[in-house]
């Protein structure tokens, strides 16, 4: 089975965030990036996959130059080979705009399994795989929680709200979002480092890819969300801070 | 038609109730529809998509709106984003909305940008607001996990598609009225719809009812490792709670899947919530802002829990919930 496996690269999640000049994106310069968590469970889930049924992991990723770190760490993990799209200016794009980017490098590799992470932990759009799979044709499965092979094509099992979850059978080729938890995560081992500084990766730019920036959805602000409740923060040692929480519970809000 | 369309969504997929019921937030973003609507000097339509949904679409006919469209076929008799795409594209096209409101559900978020893309269009996803500037909505949503808003502008010509965040809008601020049911019948064939899905079921019954629970200790991220997890478990026994965690808690394995709070484990409204090293994620948040009292302990002073907190401690809980084990036993007698 041939995956590809559509990974970004994000903050990291304890990044304390300040609001660029432009007042529309982050200050970046100062950040570490590292890849978005559900890609994470997208790529084991793909060599986990690729370790059962054969075939090959490739990771794409669209991204600045810093982002060959992220494309670096998933190809010591296992990947056997990455497609970079390589845009330092990649917040022109809005969501359409990187999934055809994404689609556009995807379908000259005629994968029989798309995966990506069901979100990202940046823009949180949660759509990225849904709209790669309808620029390509293919049927997709969302949020999911497993992964089976099966005669027709596969057979996924995908989470709904409550705790429910439904089993849903597609052929393939297909695209999934991967839920985070699916998997238990593997650490790249020293022998996949070195591996992995030998591994080709395909550059591409914008330009070659044929995608313009026209955007529909454009973010014209970024700030600080306002609190909707007057939270009553409680300072001092840990102690003093215990001791004042208790009695508020106590005679404040009567919890306890 | 050149109105707000709000997309309902019967009962939350899974849940096998006797008869036809609406997913909760479908009122939420009724709301809002209807307050976009008047804002904006637009009319306001409700779709409802299925198979024998004709006593929901009257349901819908006593509320404020221009028209009720029951889109109804065979083949939509079970949730597909194929068949739920193609019904609502011809009704779309049909009809010509500015916008298309759905509520941010999984099923929402499985079909809606699939919709969008066939418009050329990107799906708002998951808004928490709006507000009209010269006669063009921006919508509000978070990012990086709900520690930014963003203004979000649409362009590239109408119809735009947006999703409502859970609790961002009351699902008692629909206005009620009297409007027409009108049937609309798309063009389906069987051979469009690629993906089988069969019966929704639980993994096992839950052993676990948080939702009876007076106080709730819940455990996050910032516990850091599985052997710190009984610190919790002694605040909870200190405070007579129920312990509960966080997704990625259980996600680890750290705690049972029983115990998780949030959209796609148990919704809870105690008396009572305290979120230890637990940041806040929308995913979180609606699954237990509806406590009474909601309590926070966390290191970083711009997690979005201090948005919902009533009372909170800024700082390492390695050392806070240790001196509060003592303080409550104290208390406590």
């Amino acid at each position: 089975m041939k995956i590809l496996v559509s990974i970004k690269q994000v903050p990291s999640r304890d990044s304390q965030l300040r609001i660029d000049a432009s007042g529309r994106w982050i200050q970046e310069n100062d950040l570490s990036f590292e890849i978005n968590e559900p890609d994470a469970f997208a790529l084991e889930e793909a060599l986990r996959l690729k370790e059962k049924h054969g075939g090959e992991v490739v990771a794409l990723c669209a991204g600045p130059a810093r982002a060959s770190q992220t494309i670096r760490e998933a190809l010591a993990k296992g990947a056997d080979r990455a497609i970079h799209i390589e845009e330092e200016n990649l917040t022109a794009f809005d969501t359409l705009g990187v999934a055809k980017l994404l689609a556009k490098a995807a379908e000259a590799e005629h994968p029989d399994l798309i995966l990506t992470g069901l979100q990202s932990d940046d823009l949180g759009y949660g759509q990225t795989g849904v709209v790669m799979a309808e620029l390509l044709g293919l049927p997709h499965g969302t949020i999911i929680m497993a992964v089976e092979k099966i005669d027709s094509g596969i057979r996924v099992k995908r989470e709904l709200e409550d705790g429910w979850f439904q089993n849903v059978e597609m052929p393939l080729p297909a695209v999934l979002t991967i839920q985070s938890g699916i998997n238990k995560l593997r650490y790249a081992t020293l022998m996949g480092i070195k591996k992995a500084k030998t591994k080709e990766v395909k550059r591409l730019t914008v330009a070659e890819l044929g995608v313009t920036t026209a955007s529909t959805a454009t973010i014209e602000r970024v700030y600080l969300p306002q609190r909707t409740k007057q939270t009553q923060l409680i300072e001092g040692s840990a102690k003093e801070a215990a001791a004042k929480l208790v009695e508020k519970l106590r005679f404040e809000a009567r919890v306890i | 038609m050149s109105g707000v369309l709000v997309v309902m969504e019967q009962r939350p997929s899974g849940a096998q109730a006797e008869k036809a019921a609406w997913h909760r937030m479908s009122w939420e973003t009724l709301a809002a529809g209807q307050q976009l609507a008047a804002q904006l000097g637009l009319k306001v339509y409700a779709a409802v998509v299925g198979q024998g949904v004709g006593a929901l679409a009257q349901e819908l006919a006593r509320k404020k709106l221009d028209h009720v469209h029951a889109v109804e076929h065979a083949l939509l008799a079970t949730y597909t984003a194929d068949g739920f795409t193609a019904a609502l594209e011809q009704l779309i096209r049909k009809h010509s909305p500015s916008i298309v409101l759905f509520p941010h559900t999984y099923q929402v978020r499985d079909f809606a940008p699939k919709l969008a893309t066939r418009f050329h269009q990107v799906l708002v996803s998951d808004a928490v607001g709006f507000r009209v500037e010269s006669g063009a909505p921006i919508f509000v949503r978070q990012l990086f996990q709900g520690k930014l808003n963003a203004d979000v502008r649409l362009g590239g010509g109408e119809p735009h598609f947006a999703s409502i965040q859970a609790g961002a809008f009351r699902a008692e601020q629909v206005a009620d009225g009297t409007s027409q049911v009108e049937s609309f019948a798309p063009e389906l064939t069987a051979d469009i719809i690629r993906a089988k899905p069969h019966e929704p079921f639980r993994e096992s019954a839950r052993a676990v009812d948080l939702t009876s629970a007076d106080i709730i200790v819940s455990v996050g991220r910032g516990i850091k490792e599985k052997d710190n997890i009984p610190i919790v478990e002694e605040l909870a026994k200190a405070l007579g709670a129920e312990l509960a965690a966080s997704r990625p808690i259980c996600d680890s394995g750290w705690l049972p899947m029983e115990r998780q709070v949030g959209s796609s484990g148990q919704t809870v409204s105690p008396k009572m919530y305290l979120a230890v090293g637990i940041s806040g994620a929308i995913q979180h948040l609606v699954g237990m802002k509806g406590a009474k009292t909601i309590v926070a302990i966390n290191k970083d002073a711009n997690a979005p829990i201090f948005e919902v907190a009533d009372y909170g401690i800024v700082g390492d809980l390695f050392e806070v919930v240790p001196a509060l084990i003592e303080e409550v036993k104290k208390a406590r007698g």
